[in-house]
Formats: C-alpha cells, sequence, structure tokens
C-alpha cells in the first residue's frame, strides 16, 4: 500500500500534464525505513522522450548522496505513460532496481483525466497496490 | 592502498549487505577485479564482457569521486588510494 498527501500527489500529476508528451520522473523521498513519502524531488529526463525516461546521471548522484545524507531513502520513484496505459512496461520492469521503492506510474493520455497508480517490482515480478491518499 | 567503493542496495547480495566495501587497484577495471575476488558475482553486474572488448555496463551509472566514468576513461580510468567510487543502478524506463 502506498499512502500519499495529498499535496505530493498532486504534485505528481502537475509535473506529468506539464511534461507531457514527454515522460515525466522523479522520486518521493522519506525518512529511511518509514514508508514515508514526504520531499518531492522531480527530475530531469535526460531522455526528453514521449516513450522513454531516465535520470540524469550527474543529478542521480547529487540526489541519492543528498537523501544519504539527510538519512533518506527513495520512497517512490515515478514517471509518466503519454500514450499507454499507467502499467509498468516491460523496460520498466527490467530497469527498476530499487526493491524497496514503490513504483508510480502516471498515465496523461486522457486530456481530461490522470491516471495514478503504484505498484512492487521485485524480481521483475509487478505487483499492485493500492494508493491511499491523505487529505 | 584503499579505495572505498559505495554499493547499491540490489548489489548488496554480492558484499553479505555491506553497503560499503574497499577494494585496490590502480584503474577501475582492476579494482573492480579486486572486488570480485572477495564478492563473486559482482563484476558481471557492472561490467559487460562482451564481443569487442569488456565494458561497464550501459545501465550501471559509476561515479570516481564526483565524476561519471564514462566522461573520464571508463574501465581504464586511474584510480588511488583515498578516492571513493560510487555505483548506482540508472532508473530509467520506458
Amino acid at each position: 500500500m502506498l499512502t500519499i498527501s495529498r499535496d505530493l500527489y498532486d504534485k505528481i500529476v502537475a509535473h506529468a500534464r506539464e511534461d507531457h508528451p514527454d515522460e515525466a520522473c522523479g522520486v518521493l523521498a522519506g525518512p529511511a525505513g518509514s514508508d514515508r513519502p514526504e520531499r518531492f524531488i522531480p527530475m530531469e529526463n535526460a531522455e526528453r522522450s514521449p516513450t522513454f525516461y531516465r535520470f540524469d546521471a550527474k543529478e542521480q548522484l547529487r540526489v541519492w548522496r543528498e537523501m544519504d545524507d539527510n538519512d533518506e531513502e527513495p520512497v517512490v520513484i515515478y514517471h509518466s505513460h503519454t500514450a499507454t496505459e499507467a502499467y509498468p512496461s516491460r523496460t520498466d520492469v527490467s530497469y527498476a532496481s530499487e526493491p524497496d521503492t514503490h513504483y508510480v506510474l502516471v498515465s496523461t493520455r486522457d486530456e481530461g483525466s490522470t491516471e495514478f497508480r503504484s505498484y512492487r517490482i521485485l524480481d521483475a515480478e509487478v505487483t499492485e497496490e493500492p494508493v491511499v491518499v491523505m487529505e | 592502498m584503499s579505495i572505498e567503493v559505495r554499493i547499491p542496495t540490489i548489489l548488496r547480495t554480492y558484499t553479505d549487505g555491506a553497503k560499503q566495501v574497499e577494494g585496490t587497484g590502480s584503474t577501475l577495471g582492476e579494482l573492480i577485479a579486486d572486488l570480485e575476488s572477495r564478492h563473486a558475482g559482482l563484476s558481471a553486474r557492472l561490467i559487460d564482457a562482451g564481443a569487442q572488448s569488456p565494458a561497464l555496463r550501459r545501465f550501471v551509472n559509476v561515479y570516481l569521486n564526483d565524476e561519471d566514468v564514462r566522461f573520464l576513461s571508463g574501465l581504464d580510468t586511474p584510480v588511488k588510494d583515498g578516492d571513493t567510487v560510487t555505483v548506482l543502478p540508472a532508473v530509467a524506463g520506458g
């Protein structure tokens, strides 16, 4: 289960809408071991593509170091799909490398509404989980 | 001679859970070979032995201190005592 504040939920959706039709991506950091997303960290999509995303390597080092210094971890890694459903693609599954992270997929394929779903990806297996938004 | 190597969560199965290990070598390639001698299987996660010549895997980021080694000399990048090498799997997808 992913528990997320309305504020962070809205920030992810806004980021995805802003970058559409390119895929948007980023991290929600939270205190290590808490499973609580607290800090919104939108990342640059170094691919700038409507079908692929990749964190810029230098930015990733800076952000990961910062989280380490703050005793935080990446509670959520999110990215958007701009023409397909909010479900992890084969590529998403093959690159998923953080076993404790909630992988959030957002879809901006429909102008009127945004799909927001969350998954765990472990050993190439995808398990969807409920998203609880705290108002 | 001692070089600190920071290991990401997903590779800690090769280091008995350690998030940091030490190694020696005068190049990144040598350092990885040295780590492999104590943490079998780690090298294959970092290096693609490949057809032409071994190279760092495309979706693994390796940094020497603050620099991405892709912008240095890849596996031939010189390393020395006191350096820190950080490994981070690329975050990517489609």
